[in-house]
């Protein structure tokens, strides 16, 4: 069991309010992101529920059960630090063992539950290494080994992946993302990687600034972002943003087009402009647009087949139905 | 993690620590600001009379005063010229790949764990000594008149004997500074043209700018205090009395406990101004 | 630098390094092996070398005439009780300024350090009325106490850098995974402090040890350290150079060894971790 709900909840150090009131469900078994921009709060708010930090005010309920006052041990959540935090005087088999060491569970136990989690983690061949002798990866699963064999009611990542290489990167998302299926607990996780975010979270919680922009599903924030923070925050390359007479055209003071909903042409379409750079992925290409008349250069996304060259004309012909609108305050327009 | 809890709990640890060093800094230091404005002379009968500020005018005043100024800037001045200088050229040169590294940083450091009073004597002694020292004996292999060390030249004689002992210290601070030098930046200097000169000039004296301020801070502070090397060689005559020397035969030696407290101020004010420098060096480190 | 120098170039590197080094050690050199002399070799002009009959006289007159032992062992307990009288105070100092820092920490230590700059002459007077009215004049205890607080700041500053090293994310974990604070001194902040603490106390034992202020001032016959007993030769009868170097050589051995071992330290703590 696992949900976790934040009523109320404000943190302030001295003068300075991190987060201002904010509510939260996170439902059993949910996997859910935390992500934003650095000095959003993500991290602040994954301690408050950790209980490593204590709430200014608000509560924070674990099962129902408030535990704004219960110690970080007593919680029943395991963490999975940015910097993975192993004790480096420990072998991987003492590291993972320590919680229930802690727990004071017996000698055998504490074995084949170690065991049984290098096992799954491939880390059996290394448990008698110290955290020194091993590689990010290695360090990042013996970190996730220790979480896993408490058995918490929830885990919490704390932008886990970003001391990792873009390759390891990948994998170990998937290893999580496959955790996540097999064991169906809770899982909170922290990042600032809008990819890491859309591809692992059942949920997606954008912070900025101490508030929630918005709370849904990876699609749900894809089709219909709430605002121009979080249009701008979430999909990748960027969503084109315009402003000025083209979007009072559309009855808005912005108007917003993902890169991949414009189409491309070299003898017509609504805009017509100068391709600047051209970024060849192989399954896709960036075209940069200059010259367009608007004043922000536009990005397309289209297959890698079409080519054109720095400095060819291009047309191109936005998706009217996929078109979002803002008004001034930067709120989504229906 | 600063958690309440956590926070009464570290209190209570740090309590100790700081009331016995605002003891040891607040009861000794009032008593001596009390004397220096007392004639005590502890010979007859301790309190006499409060003088006000005279005490401090007659230290200043007094003839032993700005010979023994001067002395004390010669000294600090010398030796930090001295360790300074070399320590940069012998750091450069440990940083250098060679054969015995670690046994030859051994050696250089080996003098600085030599105690002042062990060092004094036997350079005094063993080398200095006009008839049996080591010094002498070179000086007459060479059919030269050996030097009457300690009373001829007895300022080179206190800064050579300081400054064997402190080199260490500052090549210590600066090697250790160099080796923290990113060799990509020397490399980069490097493929830009920079000849070896010029690379020492421009980059590694630039990069040691800070260690050799800390060094100088901290010697200073403690080059102004040396005792015992003057206490075993030639108790503060032919010129080397220090202000620290002067204001401790002033207190212990001739009793004037008044004029010497008078005379401890000045050292503490004059101790404090490069005090004041460090700790904004170290403050900054801090920050970091 | 992952670069290959020439052989030529390494040797003649290695020969002026090691010139200059054997020059800066040689007093101490000079110093031990006049210690293994008669008097009269220890004088001799042209001096010897190495090449004389090796003694260790001096050693024995130099104990049973002056009684060394006795100097050593004050110098072992004041140097030895005061370090560890001064982790009792610094260790939870220091732990608590590093994991739980607070707007004044910085301002502490700084102070703290301010303290070590306070010149000893100027309190010198006071010192020594306290001793004379406490009755701890040329005592042992009175000195371990001297020493205790003059070292303290740099006990307090180097155990700080050290501590601070360790990642408080690791702490943290200790607690996530269920570790109460003895638990978390114990088995995660103990094991990976020790190698601080222990060149801290290696530093601290150096320091206490050479210390030639105090130890001149506010001893006599009955807990003079070995500084002031070396300081004893200054007006020597008779010949005396090898005894004076049996007597040095005992006296800077011990802390030598020490040193050796703890250069790395040495630059952290008397720099007040400014130069790592």
């Amino acid at each position: 069991m696992g949900r976790i709900v934040l009523d109320k909840v404000t943190k302030s150090f001295g003068d300075v309010t991190v987060i201002p009131p904010l509510d939260l469900t996170i439902e059993d078994g949910e996997f859910t992101v935390f992500v934003g921009p650095s000095g959003c709060g993500k991290s602040t708010l994954l301690r408050l529920i950790a209980g490593l930090e204590d709430v200014s005010s608000g509560a924070i309920l674990i099962d129902g059960q408030d535990a704004t006052s219960i110690p970080p041990a007593k919680r029943g959540l395991a963490m999975v630090f940015q910097s993975y935090a192993l004790y480096p005087h420990m072998t991987v088999r003492k590291n993972i063992a320590f919680p229930l060491r802690m727990a004071g569970m017996d000698k055998a136990e504490q074995n084949r539950r170690v065991e049984q989690a290098a096992d799954v983690l491939n880390l059996t061949a290394y448990l008698d290494r110290r955290p020194g002798q091993l590689s990010g990866g290695q360090r990042q699963r013996v970190a996730i080994g220790r979480a896993i064999v408490r058995e918490p009611s929830a885990f919490l990542f704390d932008e886990p992946l970003s001391n990792l290489d873009a390759a390891l990167r990948v994998g170990m998302r998937l290893e999580i993302s496959e955790m996540h299926n097999r064991l169906q607990t809770t899982m909170i996780y922290v990042t600032h990687d809008q990819v890491e975010a859309m591809t692992m979270a059942d949920k997606i919680v954008v912070l900025h600034a101490g508030h929630i922009e918005q709370v849904g599903s990876p699609l749900d924030l894809y089709r219909a972002p709430k605002n121009l923070f979080v249009a701008g925050f979430i999909g990748s390359p960027k969503m084109n943003l315009i402003e000025g007479d083209e979007a009072r055209k559309h009855d808005a003071h912005t108007i917003g087009i993902r890169p991949e909903h414009l189409s491309v042409s070299s003898s017509e379409g609504t805009w017509s402009g100068v391709v600047g750079v051209a970024e060849h992925l192989g399954s896709d290409t960036f075209f940069h647009v200059h010259d367009t008349g608007l004043a922000e250069t536009i990005t397309v996304r289209v297959d890698g087949e079409i080519s054109f060259k720095h400095g060819d004309r291009i047309y191109l012909t936005p998706r009217n139905d996929v078109m979002h609108r803002f008004d001034k305050a930067g709120d989504r327009l229906p | 993690m600063a958690t309440k809890a956590s926070r009464s709990a570290a209190r209570l640890m740090l309590a100790p620590a700081v009331i016995l060093l605002l003891g040891w800094m607040l009861v000794p230091l009032t008593m001596t600001l009390i004397f220096s404005f007392q004639r005590y002379l502890p010979m007859r009968g301790g309190f006499l009379d409060w003088v006000g500020f005279e005490n401090y005018v007659r230290f200043v005043t007094s003839s032993a005063f700005w010979p023994a100024v001067q002395a004390t800037l010669i000294i600090v001045g010398g030796v930090l010229l001295i360790t300074v200088i070399l320590g940069i050229l012998l750091a450069v040169l440990l940083d250098q790949p060679m054969w015995g590294q670690g046994i030859v940083r051994i050696l250089v450091i080996a003098p600085f764990f030599v105690m002042p009073t062990v060092s004094g004597l036997v350079w005094k002694n063993m080398f200095m000594d006009p008839n049996n020292g080591l010094l002498s004996h070179l000086w007459r292999f060479f059919g030269a008149d050996p030097i009457i060390w300690l009373s001829d030249a007895s300022m080179a004689s206190i800064i050579l004997i300081v400054s064997w002992q402190w080199l260490p210290f500052a090549t210590l601070i600066l090697l250790t500074a160099i080796q923290s030098l990113d060799s990509e930046q020397i490399e980069a200097a490097e493929m830009d043209g920079a000849s070896a000169l010029s690379r020492f000039w421009h980059i590694v004296l630039p990069h040691l700018a800070r260690a050799i301020t800390i060094v100088i801070l901290i010697q200073t502070i403690f080059l102004l205090a040396i005792f015992a090397e003057i206490f075993v060689t030639t108790q503060g005559s032919f010129g080397t009395r220090t202000l620290t020397y002067l204001i401790y035969q002033r207190v212990l030696e001739s009793q004037n406990v008044g004029l010497g407290s008078a005379g401890g101020i000045y050292a503490v004010i004059l101790a404090n101004i490069f005090a004041l420098f460090l700790m904004r060096i170290v403050g900054k480190n801090l920050d970091r | 630098m992952a670069r290959s120098v020439t052989t030529q170039r390494k040797t003649l590197n290695t020969v002026i390094a090691w010139g200059i080094g054997l020059l800066i050690f040689f007093p101490i050199l000079w110093t031990i092996l006049t210690s293994f002399k008669t008097e009269a070799q220890a004088i001799a002009d042209p001096p010897v070398w190495f090449f004389f009959d090796w003694t260790l006289e001096n050693y024995r007159v130099v104990q049973e005439r002056s009684n060394y032992s006795r100097f050593l062992w004050n110098s072992v307990i004041i140097a030895g009780g005061s370090t560890l009288l001064g982790m009792m105070v610094a260790i939870p100092a220091a732990w608590s300024m590093a994991f739980v820092p607070s707007t004044q920490t910085k301002n502490i230590l700084l102070w703290m350090l301010s303290t070590k700059m306070l010149p000893a002459v100027g309190v010198l007077y006071p010192i020594y009325l306290i001793f004379i009215q406490l009755g701890l004049l040329d005592s042992r205890i009175g000195l371990t106490l001297v020493l205790m607080l003059i070292n303290l700041p740099i006990m307090v500053w180097m155990l700080y850098t050290y501590f601070k090293e360790i990642p408080g994310e690791i702490l943290e974990a200790a607690r996530m995974d269920g570790a109460g604070l003895r638990q978390e001194i114990l088995y995660v902040l103990t094991p990976m402090a020790i190698p601080g603490i222990a060149s801290t106390m290696l530093l601290n034992i150096i320091l206490a040890w050479n210390e030639a202020f105090w130890t001149l001032n506010l001893t006599a016959a009955r807990a003079a350290p070995l500084t002031a007993f070396i300081a004893s030769y200054s007006s020597p009868e008779g010949l005396f150079y090898a005894k004076l170097s049996a007597a040095s050589t005992m006296a800077i051995a011990p802390i030598l060894i020490i040193g050796w071992f703890s250069q790395k330290q040495l630059v952290r703590g008397l720099t007040f971790g400014a130069v790592k």
